[in-house]
């Protein structure tokens, strides 16, 4: 069914498969919303509404991935005990059928995409690549080998640096811009590059930091300089704890348009009156920033070095077009990959537990945040 | 909060911010209530960063206007002693149908792959905000602390269920995806990739709709659905016009999915650069075209949809 749909789909020219599967998609968002507005309502003929669709969409759903026939009726089975439940439901009958109506499409593509991946990795990370159990053993391999603590240890730097330098450098930029003349203009030179892929952008800065021998005509931006000033050019990805700090450079590069834009848009929102109530009381403009406006953009702060944090664990593509060709420069997320490619899944489980373990302080934190928030309303 | 003023409107208040030291020369823009930058040293540093951050794309942008030779012998910035540019690279890229070809993919990846997480982690993050249940908090974590997962590690797993499709003992779950269009799997794969941070953003915002709003609705007999889509979605759209922009940027210049999940008639312009800076030296003189050419798109719709940028925006919260 649905792969038939894809099928039909799939001979269309490319453009026009655009706007069709996206009206397909809104139109069945919109039979789900005009079910979830006349879900509570009373009256048999809701009643018997209410079956049909607690029976009918779990089978149609799973006759549409086209499964055989008694997965069919479980799936039947399951909304029926669903409507029974939804009609004894303590907060009123339709309650339940909204909650799975407005969170099932999302939790079953993260269930499916995301949460059974994590922990099928988690039991690999605790096995050999042949699937044999081995304990702690990929682990100790990681810790027992030089090369993976420089990798581990660039992981380490890459998420201390990037989150940041770009969200200093953004904010800054974005204080100073602020309600100037042509701000538009200067947002959108720092916004550029997020708008360059990181294959773009590993093209453009190998016009940066280039290197051909001395004497020669240099590509790059960097070695030009440094020849202009007499100096002799260097090969400066070579150099080896140096270029992971070039590579990173290039992720600030990028991320701090992130953070500009999305920043200022949160200083815009700081009420005029706290500003000028602050000015009233003689404070100097660096007071200002400091006590009223940080305070009142600090949950957009958080949002921005938590992005960016996890984005510079994940890091990948950079290191893959720019350094593999270095000493040094591998990151976690990088050696995953390689690790993956030769077939040894269990280490290269293990790292990704290692790389949960890193980002764990990072969500509690903002676990603590959202609760807090929460408490407040 | 529903505000979209554009950028370059003049906002009510900005003039009352200014310092004392722009106030001198306030007489020569009168006419706008803009103000210059806060003081000379921002002024510096403003530019500063400007250049630092725009010298790399302006030398991409010099270099592909250079012809072949003078691309292989010399630095960009010899165009200046040199003044020798041609349309040549722009010409080859575009009558080069692989290049051609795989920009009209991208496209159609883009597009549907930032619609559908957008529409489905607004129904999530709305029952986040303002449906009560049991063990909400934890499974908001739940879905936040997914973000985490490095899409490498669920490639495999993702790959194989879209390939092989599910099977039991009994008989198949699902049929899997095997030759049914070529851009499905790559549609369903950003949208998955793209939920946890989306619910989260979207989440922020939509909880901070005012509790009376939802309640004056719900007085007057609105269930969810309508609640949902005449009140949270429009109150709604500067947030997701941001977050859609900002989806738009990292699908259309996504590699790792494209890689994986993309086969050869399917692959988007980043695979396609990819592939030819590979083959780095025959067709190397092409890069910066064609990574310009790329770079046209998410420029536009940055430009399109800015307006958007400017008020009360992703968890533009001033609570908290």
């Amino acid at each position: 069914m649905l792969k038939d749909f894809f099928n039909w789909l799939g001979d269309l020219p490319p453009l026009l498969q655009v706007p069709v599967v996206i009206l397909a998609f809104l139109a069945a968002v919109g039979l789900l919303l005009f079910f979830l507005e006349v879900a509570p309502r009373r009256g048999r003929g809701y009643t018997i509404m209410r079956v049909a669709v607690a029976v009918l969409v779990p089978a149609f759903v799973l006759f549409a991935f086209g499964s055989v026939w008694w997965a069919i009726a479980i799936g039947a089975l399951a909304g029926g005990a669903m409507f029974l439940l939804d009609y004894r439901s303590r907060a009123g009958t339709g309650y339940v059928l909204q909650l799975v109506g407005f969170l099932a499409p999302a939790l079953f593509l993260l269930v499916i995409g995301l949460i059974y991946p994590s922990i099928a990795t988690i039991f690999q990370a605790f096995q050999s690549s042949r699937g044999r159990w081995v304990g702690l053993e990929n682990f100790a391999w990681i810790f027992s080998q030089p090369d993976n603590l420089v990798t581990i240890r660039n992981t380490i730097i890459w998420v201390l640096v990037v989150p940041i330098i770009s969200t200093i450098a953004g904010l800054a930029y974005a204080v100073f811009i602020d309600k100037s003349r042509g701000e538009k203009y200067f947002k959108i030179l720092v916004f550029m590059p997020m708008a360059i892929s990181f294959v773009g952008a590993s093209i453009i800065w190998r016009f940066i930091y280039g290197y051909r021998e001395a004497g020669q005509s240099q590509y790059g931006l960097l070695n030009q300089i440094v020849v202009w000033f007499g100096g002799t050019p260097v090969n400066w990805l070579q150099q080896a704890p140096l270029n992971t700090f070039l590579l990173i450079v290039v992720l600030i590069w990028v991320q701090t348009g992130f953070a500009m834009v999305v920043l200022s848009a949160a200083i815009k929102g700081v009420p005029t009156e706290q500003i000028e109530a602050a000015q009233l009381d003689g404070t100097n403009a660096w007071q200002r920033f400091l006590n009223v406006t940080v305070p009142g953009i600090r949950s957009s702060l958080v949002v921005v070095l938590t992005t960016i944090s996890i984005a510079s664990l994940k890091v990948f593509d950079i290191v893959r077009t720019m350094g593999t060709a270095y000493p040094d420069t591998d990151v976690i997320a990088n050696e995953m990959v390689t690790l993956a490619q030769n077939f040894e899944t269990g280490r290269s489980a293990a790292f990704a537990v290692l790389l949960f373990i890193l980002v764990l302080p990072i969500v509690i934190y903002n676990a603590r945040v959202i609760k807090k928030q929460r408490e407040i309303r | 909060m529903t505000s979209t003023i554009p950028a370059d409107l003049p906002l009510p208040g900005a003039k009352t911010t200014q310092g004392a030291v722009e106030r001198a020369d306030e007489g020569n823009i009168t006419r706008r209530s803009k103000r210059r930058l806060t003081s000379r040293g921002a002024t510096i540093a403003s530019l500063v960063i400007a250049i630092l951050w725009t010298i790399p794309t302006f030398g991409l942008f010099v270099t592909s206007l250079r012809p072949q030779e003078e691309i292989t012998r010399s630095g960009w910035w010899e165009v200046f002693l040199r003044w020798d540019l041609t349309l040549e690279n722009y010409q080859t890229v575009l009558a080069n149908e692989d290049l051609s070809r795989s920009f009209i993919n991208s496209i159609v990846i883009t597009l549907p792959a930032t619609v559908a997480p957008l529409v489905v982690a607004a129904l999530a993050a709305y029952a986040f905000a303002w449906i009560d249940f049991k063990g909400k908090n934890t499974l908001f974590i739940l879905v936040f602390a997914l973000q985490i997962v490095p899409i490498q590690m669920t490639l495999v797993p993702l790959l194989t269920l879209f390939f092989r499709g599910l099977h039991t003992a009994g008989g198949t779950l699902f049929e899997g995806f095997q030759g049914a269009g070529i851009y499905t799997q790559v549609w369903i794969a950003h949208t998955i990739f793209a939920l946890p941070l989306a619910i989260f953003l979207l989440h922020n915002f939509i909880s901070e709709i005012p509790g009376e709003v939802i309640e004056a609705a719900r007085v007057d007999g609105a269930g969810h659905g309508q609640i949902f889509l005449r009140i949270v979605l429009p109150l709604t759209v500067p947030a997701i016009a941001s977050f859609a922009i900002f989806q738009f940027l990292w699908v259309w210049n996504d590699l790792l999915v494209a890689l994986i999940f993309a086969s050869g008639e399917a692959s988007p312009i980043t695979r396609t650069l990819a592939e030819l800076t590979g083959q780095f030296g025959r067709t190397a003189y092409l890069l910066p075209a064609g990574a310009f050419i790329a770079m046209i798109v998410p420029l536009i719709v940055f430009f399109a949809l800015q307006r958007y940028f400017v008020r009360g925006l992703l968890a533009g919260s001033t609570k908290g």
